[in-house]
């Protein structure tokens, strides 16, 4: 069976969990054998032209030391063979058209979007 | 024979914050309505709607005790769930993520509720007629 995972809710308890948690499913599932892939979509588009590691949190004397690294995992994902797609109309809506796409992430248009549906059998829309 | 379908669910939400929480409920229920057996993962704030330690209060706004105002818990709703399942012969299989009852101290789950891993959500998935993911928002 293969899965599209549409990760769509930006920045969703990064700083607590120290990573995107569907990002974060995804990798680990692919561990348990799922065949995945991964459409970065509304303002999850941000992800794929992110330059720069979460700054870590800092309350009082607290210091967060290990912050989000989605660039980290991206590219660990891209390595194990997960595809990436993030869709040129959500980046131009939000003035990112013209930055660095993150290598190995492919940009779709929206109208590509049912080809990529019916690469897979199921759509999970996180 | 009656073909009995498999049905996944992934969930999110914790108790008491939002609606989607209910509808969720409700959606369990009218699977094992329609002869469903039902899978459930629960994932991040939804590791704690099985919950064993959470109580029942009462509610002086409302002048009732704890015993009258009878307030709802996710963890009776469940039981609730797991026996209408049970008297259905149908099956009702709920995991948590382990790592998100862990980070957020609610291990202690009712009986028939197990900690897993994303593992257990491909496997139902995998097993299953189809699969309703509900994210947090």
């Amino acid at each position: 069976m293969k899965v599209l995972q549409v990760v769509e809710q930006a920045f969703r308890t990064l700083v607590e969990e120290q990573d995107d948690t569907i990002l974060w499913l995804t990798q680990s599932m692919h561990g348990a054998g799922a065949e995945l892939r991964v459409l970065l979509a509304g303002h999850c588009a941000y992800y794929a032209v992110q330059k720069q590691r979460q700054p870590g949190l800092s309350l009082g004397n607290w210091q967060q030391s290990e912050p989000a690294d989605l660039i980290r995992d991206l590219d660990s994902m891209l390595q194990k063979g997960i595809p990436i797609y993030v869709i040129k109309e959500e980046l131009e809506e939000r003035g990112l058209a013209d930055l660095a796409i993150h290598p190995g992430v492919s940009v779709i248009r929206r109208a590509d979007l049912i080809d990529l549906y019916e690469q897979v059998d199921q759509i999970w829309q996180w | 024979m009656k073909d009995i379908k498999t049905l996944t669910f992934a969930f999110m939400d914790p108790p008491f914050e939002n609606e989607r929480t209910v509808t969720f409920f409700r959606i369990l229920d009218a699977a094992l309505d329609r002869g469903a057996h039902v899978r459930v993962f629960a994932y991040e704030g939804a590791a704690a709607l099985a919950f064993s330690q959470q109580q029942a209060h009462g509610n002086s706004i409302h002048g009732r005790d704890a015993k009258h105002e009878s307030h709802p818990l996710t963890k009776d709703w469940i039981a609730a769930l797991q026996e209408k399942a049970h008297e259905k012969s149908l099956q009702f299989d709920w995991v948590n993520c382990g790592l998100c009852a862990d980070e957020r101290g609610v291990n202690d789950s009712i009986k028939g509720c197990r900690r897993g891993s994303p593992a257990d959500l491909w496997r139902y998935a995998s097993e299953s007629f189809n699969t309703l993911i509900i994210g947090t928002r």
